[in-house]
């Protein structure tokens, strides 16, 4: 019997090794999978790579991550967000390493990397500080910049309802960057609002297959990030 | 300025709206036309600003603001989000910017100074695949430099991508023969707007 159900986000992600580079979905706090987040925290790995659009806002969540100085180095496209404070201050300290990428560029290297293509030419930064040192290619009269896939050895991911089978749907604009992070890492764990039995989710609308899904665990009311950065939180919870 | 782009988008545009001013525009589409607003992070058909008490957190813009979503609308991952930038898919953007040159280069993402926290988002993959990459931006920085200029000085977001610039005082095309002046604002003659400008323009 295929079961990729765990209990709790911990034994999700107790395996999470020294080292390990980690995707994390989410577009600022839209799809940021919080509550895995939390465990990596409580769970304590270090000299992770991460790659995330965003670099975390507050002191919760992937900020929190970041702030424990479990992160060597961050590949995004926009680190600096409202309310956050901790990445700017250790990049300015020199404590964390950043690799800037372009957006579609980021999308593209991960879908990539979960799709057997090592690399691909792209017009997005010609002529701009982000192609220095990169081969350029001239085709059809255009020019275009090579970009590498990207891999990780797990995904964070947040979507709305799973099974245990690993079929997955999202929440709205919460989708981004999940369905691609899904597919480019040796191990996906998924955090769902809400388990369902295989066979509930219509196929038809089914957004990632679940043979690109190793581990689902249900967060029934996951946090919401501006709500605690309102209040000023910090995780651990220190109260 | 808002309100004169937003008059520019003929019925039936696919555009996306970038941060700050831009997202203004989607509140001053004339009424009987059908403009689409993509969002990058993953949406086309953002609606009007949800009235307070119904925002949801999980309905954003690129800005990680709060948005609605239009009747039609559909969401999707950022691969596809991207290809349709990418793809040439969208009829417009509309950007803000630090600075524009005279052949349609475009810096709108550093400043280059050393404590700038360097942050790119999506604009370099906007303004190589959309059609047409409309600027909007006050003629001048706070003291008075001029920010259409000659060369860029701030690092490059694309080079010769800017289709047309609206600012405070006038709307300039980028063409092949150089920043021509299709419109000035009321009360500004031609000049006001040479002396506020470093490059070079044809009335």
């Amino acid at each position: 019997m295929i079961n990729k159900v765990f209990k709790t986000p911990k034994e999700a992600i107790a395996d999470i090794f020294d080292g390990a580079t980690i995707m994390i979905g989410g577009f600022g706090e839209a799809g940021s999978p919080i509550e895995l987040i939390h465990a990596l925290i409580d769970q304590g790995a270090k000299n992770l790579t991460i790659i995330s659009n965003n670099a975390g806002s507050g002191h919760v969540g992937l900020a929190a991550l970041l702030e424990h100085k479990r992160v060597k180095k961050i590949i995004c496209s926009y680190p600096k967000t409202a309310f956050s404070e901790v990445f700017p201050d250790l990049y300015c300290n020199g404590e964390i390493e950043l690799e800037l990428v372009p957006q579609g560029t980021l999308a593209e290297r991960i879908r990539c990397g979960g799709a057997g293509i090592p690399a691909f030419y792209t017009p997005t930064s010609v002529g701009t500080p982000l192609a220095e040192g990169k081969e350029i290619r001239e085709i059809d009269g255009k020019f275009y910049v090579l970009e590498y896939a990207l891999k990780a050895d797990f995904s964070l991911v947040k979507a709305y309802q799973g099974d245990r089978y690993g079929n997955l749907i999202y929440y709205k604009t919460g989708r981004n960057f999940g369905p691609i992070m899904c597919m480019a890492a040796k191990v996906t764990i998924a955090q769902v609002n809400k388990i369902v039995e295989v066979g509930e989710l219509d196929p038809e609308i089914i957004v990632t297959p679940n043979i690109f899904v190793h581990r689902v665990v249900e967060v029934a009311n996951p946090l919401h990030e501006h709500v605690l950065v309102s209040q000023n939180k910090k995780y651990p919870w220190t109260e | 300025m808002a309100k004169l782009v937003a008059n520019d988008i003929p019925d039936g545009s696919y555009v996306n709206l970038g941060i700050g001013i831009p997202e203004l525009i989607a509140n001053y589409v004339p009424h009987g036309r059908e403009v689409i607003i993509h969002t990058e992070n993953g949406l086309l058909g953002v609606g009007p600003a949800p009235t307070p008490g119904t925002e949801d957190f999980d309905l954003i813009n690129a800005g990680k603001k709060p948005i609605t979503a239009i009747k039609g609308a559909c969401f999707f991952h950022h691969a596809d989000s991207f290809a349709m930038i990418r793809g040439g898919h969208l009829d417009f953007t509309i950007l803000g910017a630090y600075q524009v040159s005279q052949n349609g280069d475009l810096a709108n993402w550093s400043t280059g100074s050393p404590n700038d926290i360097p942050a790119v988002g999506g604009a370099m993959d906007l303004v190589q695949g959309v059609k047409n990459v409309f600027v909007i931006m006050s003629h001048t920085t706070k003291d008075g430099t001029p920010k259409i200029v000659k060369k860029c000085t701030y690092p490059l977001t694309g080079v010769a991508v800017v289709s047309r610039i609206y600012t405070d005082l006038a709307i300039i095309d980028v063409t092949n023969q150089g920043l021509k002046v299709i419109k000035l604002a009321p009360g500004i003659d031609k000049n006001t707007l040479i002396n506020k400008t470093e490059a070079d323009l044809i009335f």
